[in-house]
């Protein structure tokens, strides 16, 4: 497996606020990762830092062993053009779908195939149409996002940033704003791309989700990885004190077995 | 007080009024073209953070939201042409007062509308490799400008009643050319209220006209 990933001793304040105390993570091609950690732990930030949705206070970035930015003395300099460029290798999904409202949902799809990838209609409409039959939603393609489910939007948002063909997949709390029962077929959608060999990286609170499909978990904990391994030993015998009382509180009030 | 209504000399005098209305929309389609074109790209540097675009467009809002538009016309005709040797014209003068006054007032209008969008839709444009002028042409802007049309309306509004400030410097609109009549036949009852009249049989449909973009634009919101 080759790396597709690699995050250097990243570090990211907020004014006098250190959200990211040096960070080093990589991902390998295939790969699914999940983090985990209780609001405030810098997950979210960490995943923004990894497409320069946030601009990092220091450390590097490596995509496919390439570091992103040019140095000169040690420092480091991003240009925006070259960072429109590496968003469009790296997909991203968000809490709130942030789905375009005054586009249907084919149009949505098709955006930034046409304005940033220069594909012309026919090409964009046909990978478009790849996407949401990919995510089970073909048949909505000509409805505006008002029209739709809580699920049926994120699916959209993920088909959106699949369309861009993508080497990774971020997605940042994807499922926290939907109903319960809506939750499952967002999650089955990003298992079935995990299973089809998608780099993916998932900031979740799906405990589930992580036990059965990430190949590894990360734990931060106040900006830091306080644990990391597989997810059967990780999820299962944690290590440290401050894991274990998450995932307790987690478990607090699950049904009985 | 009993007046005795006499709009014969109105109907005689047709093409006085015709001249003026033509005059009237001429002045408005240069102003209100000018101030809401110019106000879009003022409301955007409003909107830009960057202090050297911000802070200009800051003052030109406040210098020609807080002066009287009458007086930016009178200062245009009399003032300008002594303080810079370019002599204005009154319909020069008056397009200059008008139009920088509407981009001033619809600067604000477009910047509100784009603050209004969530800042999550900037973010989706730029998660697929937008830049920031592709998501805003295509991604904010269009959402922005339908959620201001009913402020923008109200504007063009304004943008067409104020094109009768332009008689103060004798410009031949519907205003100056009603006051014309009044003096030549001693009626300016039935003189002015003909142009109240005009002004309403022309704005009523256009103002109906509006309404149904605003329907038609909504109608990805269903």
């Amino acid at each position: 497996m080759s790396e597709l990933i690699r995050v250097e001793n990243l570090h990211k304040s907020f004014g006098t606020l250190e959200v990211l105390k040096g960070i080093d993570l990589h991902v390998n091609s295939g790969e699914t990762l999940v983090l985990l950690g209780s609001s405030g732990s810098g997950k979210s930030t960490l995943l923004r830092c990894i497409n320069f949705m946030e601009t990092l206070t220091s450390g590097r970035i490596l995509l496919n062993g390439d570091a992103i930015g040019s140095e000169t003395r040690g420092k480091i300099t991003y240009k925006e053009s070259d960072l429109c460029k590496l968003r469009t290798r790296i997909g991203m999904v968000f809490q709130h779908f942030n789905l375009f409202p005054h586009m249907t949902v084919l149009q949505n799809v098709m955006e930034g195939q046409l304005t940033v990838l220069g594909r012309d209609k026919a090409e964009a409409a046909e990978k478009s149409m790849i996407q949401l039959t990919r995510v089970g939603l073909a048949d909505k393609a000509a409805e505006f996002p008002s029209r739709l489910s809580g699920g049926q939007k994120q699916r959209v948002a993920i088909a959106r940033a699949l369309a861009m063909d993508p080497d990774v997949m971020l997605f940042d709390e994807v499922t926290s704003a939907l109903d319960p029962e809506l939750v499952g077929e967002v999650l089955k959608t990003m298992r079935q791309l995990a299973e089809e060999g998608m780099t993916m990286i998932c900031v979740t609170h799906e405990l589930g989700f992580a036990y059965h499909v990430a190949n590894r978990v990360l734990f931060l904990n106040e900006g830091t990885i306080h644990e990391e391994g597989d997810p059967q030993s990780v999820l299962r015998n944690p290590q440290t004190k401050r894991m274990k009382e998450f995932l307790e509180g987690h478990a607090l009030f699950k049904l009985p077995e | 007080m009993d007046h005795n209504w006499d709009f014969a000399t109105i109907f005689t005098n047709w093409r006085v009024y015709w001249v003026g209305l033509q005059a009237t929309l001429l002045m408005f389609g240069v102003t209100v073209t000018l101030g809401m074109l110019g106000g879009l790209l003022i409301g955007i540097l409003r909107y830009i953070k960057h202090p050297a675009a911000a802070w200009p467009a800051r003052a030109f809002v406040e210098v020609f939201r807080n002066t009287p538009v009458l007086v930016q016309i009178i200062w245009f005709y009399y003032a300008f042409p002594i303080l810079t040797g370019v002599e204005t014209s009154p319909f020069l003068a008056a397009v200059l007062g008008i139009s920088l006054n509407t981009m001033a007032f619809s600067a604000e209008i477009y910047r509100a509308g784009i603050q209004s969008i969530d800042k999550g839709q900037w973010e989706a444009g730029k998660a697929i490799g937008m830049s920031f002028t592709q998501t805003l042409r295509r991604i904010i802007l269009p959402v922005a400008l339908k959620r201001v049309l009913p402020a923008l309306t109200n504007r063009g509004i304004e943008v067409f009643k104020m094109s009768t400030l332009a008689s103060i410097v004798a410009y031949n609109e519907t205003l100056s050319q009603a006051k014309l009549i009044a003096e030549l036949n001693y009626n300016p009852i039935e003189s002015y209220t003909a142009v109240a009249i005009i002004f309403f049989v022309v704005l009523y449909p256009v103002v109906q006209g509006t309404y149904a973009l605003e329907r038609v634009l909504n109608r990805s919101d269903r």
